[in-house]
């Protein structure tokens, strides 16, 4: 158990040292660089010419798509990490049920294919 | 509740605290000479000399570059988010930092009595960790581009984090069979297992001239990479995509979206962001070297015991930064929908095909025969190679113009 948790106390060190330097270079930095800031500098960067309209820009609703496909692919892989493990001593069983849950995601996918989702227009 | 103040007060705490400063001052060091490393190669497969004024060979360009990039007038723009961006770069680094918590950098060595692990921590789910390190990253690039308030900034962002996401889950299925046959998600334990030379290789018994080969695979180290090439190949084209590097580079594609999610930043806080792509890089190079090289292991004389590791794991993922750059040197960007396509259409799906190769082969079970393990595995490989290699029909429409007027594609 002490082994366990000391993993984690060195990860936390190693966060906060990370966190530490970072911030601390940044600070560092607002110390000895100049600041003369003027209305020019403050606009928003377009190529060199004057920004149009507001910060903002429409994206393409595929992206939309592709996130919620993300989700569901990702949590099938937190699934699989702790099936593959294991998998050695739960043998054939183990595996015929996650080639059918694995079958039925990918059943999702290839509908996602075939009705055109992935297709970048 | 006595092992909490044993914890916090005893030497294990010490130790880690140095561990943690050696590693870290190291890290730095290394992304240093591997910012370095690339001006001069780029530089030499261009015909150029690259960086060459200060320090020898021009090793100290980038501690000039960052001394410069620190002083430089740094200003929030008008229509930016205070804090989130200046959260940003702050995460970013800070991921990067954090997964390589878990890469086994050597052996362990015992120092007055305690034992000291190259490693600043051997979790029990360090692959977990290591993908989720990568994840928290995409957020210190979704953040700047959407906080930024600016167009191309927002654009980049948003390309950068449908990439980052999908090539993770191509990542993550590709670690599944190195888990499958190892039994663990310990780094540590993966680089165990790969120690020694190839064992129990019965391919060529019983075939007269063949068989006489088998004496020779004891000079063949055991890595992973042997069974699991199809896993590696689809670990380092899925890394690379995670480390935003060409010819995967999108989010930074210049000549479309200005710098992509930095637009908006300058000075130390362009220096963060710079400072996590070249973790980064490192950490995949040493991930790739950790589960399919053998991480440390390589032969080493008596004398010195814990420098050989070091030095075969520093050497091994020397070569696959050096591929990094290569590749930057090589290959063209893809375009949008080309990226999209081979995460999407190949990758993942062909992951998922070898994770069931893997497990079919490593099932254990004495009603399979062999043989019809080699013939599922077969089976299942030509399919995976078929799928695999099927290219885009649109592509294919673009190479001939004229199918597509006839409107046969």
């Amino acid at each position: 158990m002490r082994d366990y948790y000391a993993q984690y106390v060195t990860i936390g060190i190693f966060a906060i040292v990370a966190a530490v330097l970072v911030v601390g270079t940044l600070q560092l930095s607002r110390l000895l660089r100049p600041s003369h800031p003027t209305a020019e500098k403050l606009t928003t960067y377009e190529s060199g010419i004057d920004p149009i309209g507001a910060g903002w820009a429409q994206t393409s609703v595929r992206y939309y798509v592709y996130a919620l496909l993300f989700v569901i692919f990702d949590v099938e892989a937190v699934f699989l990490f702790p099936w593959a493990t294991v998998f050695e001593s739960l043998g054939t069983q183990a595996f015929v049920e996650m080639v059918i849950f694995v079958g039925i995601l990918a059943l999702a996918l290839l509908y996602a294919i075939k009705k055109r989702l992935l297709e970048w227009l | 509740m006595n092992w909490v103040i044993d914890l916090i007060g005893g030497p294990q705490t010490v130790i880690a605290i140095a561990k943690v400063l050696i590693v870290f001052a190291s890290l730095l060091v290394l992304m240093i000479l591997v910012v370095w490393a690339e001006r001069r190669i780029l530089a030499d497969m261009q015909a150029r000399i690259g960086p060459n004024r200060w320090g020898p060979f021009g090793l100290l360009q980038t501690l000039a570059d960052g001394i410069k990039l620190i002083t430089k007038e740094d200003f929030r723009p008008q229509l930016a988010d205070r804090w989130t961006y200046a959260a940003a770069p702050v995460i970013a680094a800070v991921a990067s930092f954090l997964a390589f918590a878990v890469v086994p950098f050597g052996d362990e060595v015992t120092i007055a009595g305690h034992r000291i692990d190259f490693i600043l921590s051997d979790l029990n789910i360090g692959l977990l960790f290591f993908l989720a390190a990568g994840s928290i990253g995409v957020y210190g690039v979704a953040l700047a581009g959407w906080s930024s308030g600016s167009k191309y900034p927002l654009l980049g962002a948003v390309r950068a984090s449908a990439q980052m996401i999908s090539y993770e889950i191509a990542l993550g299925l590709s670690l599944i069979p190195i888990v499958l046959v190892s039994g663990s998600l310990s780094t540590k334990a993966i680089v165990a297992a790969q120690a020694g030379s190839v064992q129990n290789v019965t391919f060529f018994d019983g075939i007269p001239v063949l068989e006489s080969i088998s004496r020779y695979f004891e000079y063949v180290p055991n890595w992973y990479i042997w069974s699991q090439w199809p896993a590696f190949l689809i670990f380092l084209i899925a890394g690379i995509a995670e480390t935003n590097r060409a010819p995967f580079d999108l989010p930074e594609a210049e000549s479309e979206l200005v710098a992509g999610y930095m637009t908006e930043y300058g000075g130390a806080k362009f220096l963060m962001f710079f400072l996590g792509e070249y973790l980064h890089i490192v950490t995949v190079s040493a991930m790739a070297v950790t589960l399919f090289f053998g991480g440390w292991n390589g032969p080493a004389p008596d004398f010195l015991g814990w420098v050989w590791p070091l030095a075969w794991f520093l050497f091994k993922t020397g070569l696959f930064v050096y591929l990094f750059v290569w590749l930057r040197a090589t290959l063209p960007r893809l375009r949008y929908d080309r990226l999209m396509w081979l995460g999407w259409k190949r990758l993942i799906p062909a992951s998922l095909l070898w994770i069931a190769v893997t497990a079919v082969v490593n099932i254990d079970n004495a009603q399979l025969s062999r043989n019809w393990k080699l013939g599922a595995f077969g089976v299942m490989f030509a399919v995976v190679m078929v799928w695999v290699g099927k290219g885009d029909p649109r592509l294919r429409s673009a190479v001939s113009p004229q199918r597509r007027l006839d409107g046969t594609t």
